[in-house]
């Protein structure tokens, strides 16, 4: 219930300023991805979040929620832009275990949290304006990632409370064709993010997952489009499998936009087939 | 099977070869553009980024300029006979929010004027590349 009403503060205080933000067009600073960079709703984006220029800086904050078949995900996460270079964020995670936490010796309704740190910087390429070239916008990453009930994910089998996530995005719009395309290659041993720990009694190792995503720019605040992530599987008591959604984003303005996605995320902790809602909101500062 | 394939390398041929006026109409032509154009000189006045570079300028041809520069980019039967645009905007401070200020009021401009979304698009991937002459700050 606070969450909302800090949210509710948030819409009222951008609005009464109507903050003109400016800067780059609007969506192109992307939405917030699940673990908190700008990007699609499961992967990142190599722009710089927030709709600061290269002489701007410019903050976002947002919420989402995953309402899956037999779990619930909330995070909480806000990011800042800077000079349209780098892009330094953070992240809260809290996965709701509902009915199956009884069944996983953790009690209903048990919650796992995380926290996660992200950073990422802008190597080459403009995504956006350098249309007369086949040059991606090419960005590095990285998201160190801290489960905060590392006895519970050690109880699993996971080997670890916390990991670091490295990735390579590269990501242009295609102006001529309305087109967004994405490709991120990810060097990982999350378990579903992290929410099940890192490595584990299946596999122990760091893995390259490939992510991507496709869009359709509708018009210039609206795009529709789907995402791909694959995943380790390193858990042998808990599958796991990859993950993919269908998306709607729009900007009715420049410092709000929201999400609207349906995702299929195969087995997760004993349960398969784990589908359902993804709604996020992003306001822009 | 042959035949197919000469049917196939005439449809490339003759899509390759014959100019394509397709976004060109879908701007409605010349009157089209004007207006178009027109619209965009009203937006820039109006917003106060891009105001102080066109208030005191010679609007009448600047816009005739840009009506002749988006035909030749939308493939239209026109030549384009200004400056380049690295001569045009030499002098001028313009930082990357004024560039993208710009843009949105031609965005404006064409949904007002209810440009399809696809030939806007095409329009402006001609016009993004121009950001290397443009912004100078």
């Amino acid at each position: 219930m606070i969450k909302f009403s800090l949210l509710f503060i948030f819409l009222t205080l951008s609005n009464a300023f109507a903050i003109d933000t400016s800067g780059k067009l609007l969506l192109t600073g992307g939405v917030s991805q699940i673990e908190g960079a700008a990007g699609g709703g499961l992967t990142p984006w190599a722009f710089i979040g927030g709709y600061g220029t290269k002489d701007q800086i410019a903050a976002n904050a947002f919420y989402t929620n995953v309402n899956i078949t037999d779990y619930r995900l909330e995070t909480f996460g806000a990011l800042i832009g800077i000079l349209d270079r780098a892009e330094i964020s953070v992240a809260k995670q809290t996965f709701d275990t509902e009915d199956v936490g009884r069944l996983l010796g953790l009690g209903s309704g048990f919650k796992i949290r995380q926290n996660i740190f992200g950073l990422k910087v802008k190597i080459i390429g403009d995504g956006v304006l350098d249309q007369d070239s086949w040059l991606p916008q090419i960005s590095f990453g990285a998201q160190y990632k801290k489960n905060l009930m590392g006895e519970v994910v050690k109880s699993l089998k996971a080997t670890e409370d916390h990991g670091l996530d490295t990735y390579l995005t590269a990501t242009k719009i295609i102006l001529s064709q309305s087109i967004l395309v994405n490709a991120t290659l990810r060097r990982t041993k999350a378990n579903q993010l992290g929410i099940l720990g890192f490595g584990g009694d299946g596999n122990d190792k760091y893995k390259y997952e490939m992510e991507g995503s496709l869009a359709y720019l509708i018009c210039r605040n609206l795009a529709v489009g789907f995402e791909f992530r694959s995943k380790p599987d390193n858990l042998k008591v808990a599958r796991e499998q990859n993950w993919s959604d269908a998306f709607l984003a729009w900007a009715p303005t420049k410092n709000i936009s929201i999400t609207t996605a349906y995702t299929t995320l195969g087995n997760i902790a004993l349960k398969d087939d784990q589908k359902g809602f993804y709604n996020s909101i992003q306001i822009g500062f | 099977m042959l035949k197919i394939a000469f049917t196939l390398l005439f449809i490339f041929s003759t899509s390759s070869f014959a100019a394509d006026l397709s976004t060109y109409q879908d701007f409605g032509e010349k009157p089209g553009l004007t207006k178009v154009v027109d619209d965009l000189m009203v937006n820039l006045l109006a917003n106060e980024k891009t105001r102080p570079f066109f208030e005191k300028a010679d609007q009448v041809h600047i816009k005739e300029k840009l009506v002749e520069q988006f035909c030749v980019q939308i493939d239209g039967p026109c030549t384009y006979t200004g400056q380049t645009m690295k001569k045009a905007h030499k002098g001028h401070d313009i930082d990357t929010s004024e560039f993208y200020a710009l843009v949105e009021a031609l965005q404006e401009s064409m949904n007002k004027n209810k440009i399809p979304q696809r030939a806007q698009n095409k329009l402006l991937a001609k016009l993004a590349p121009m950001h290397k002459d443009i912004i100078n700050k």
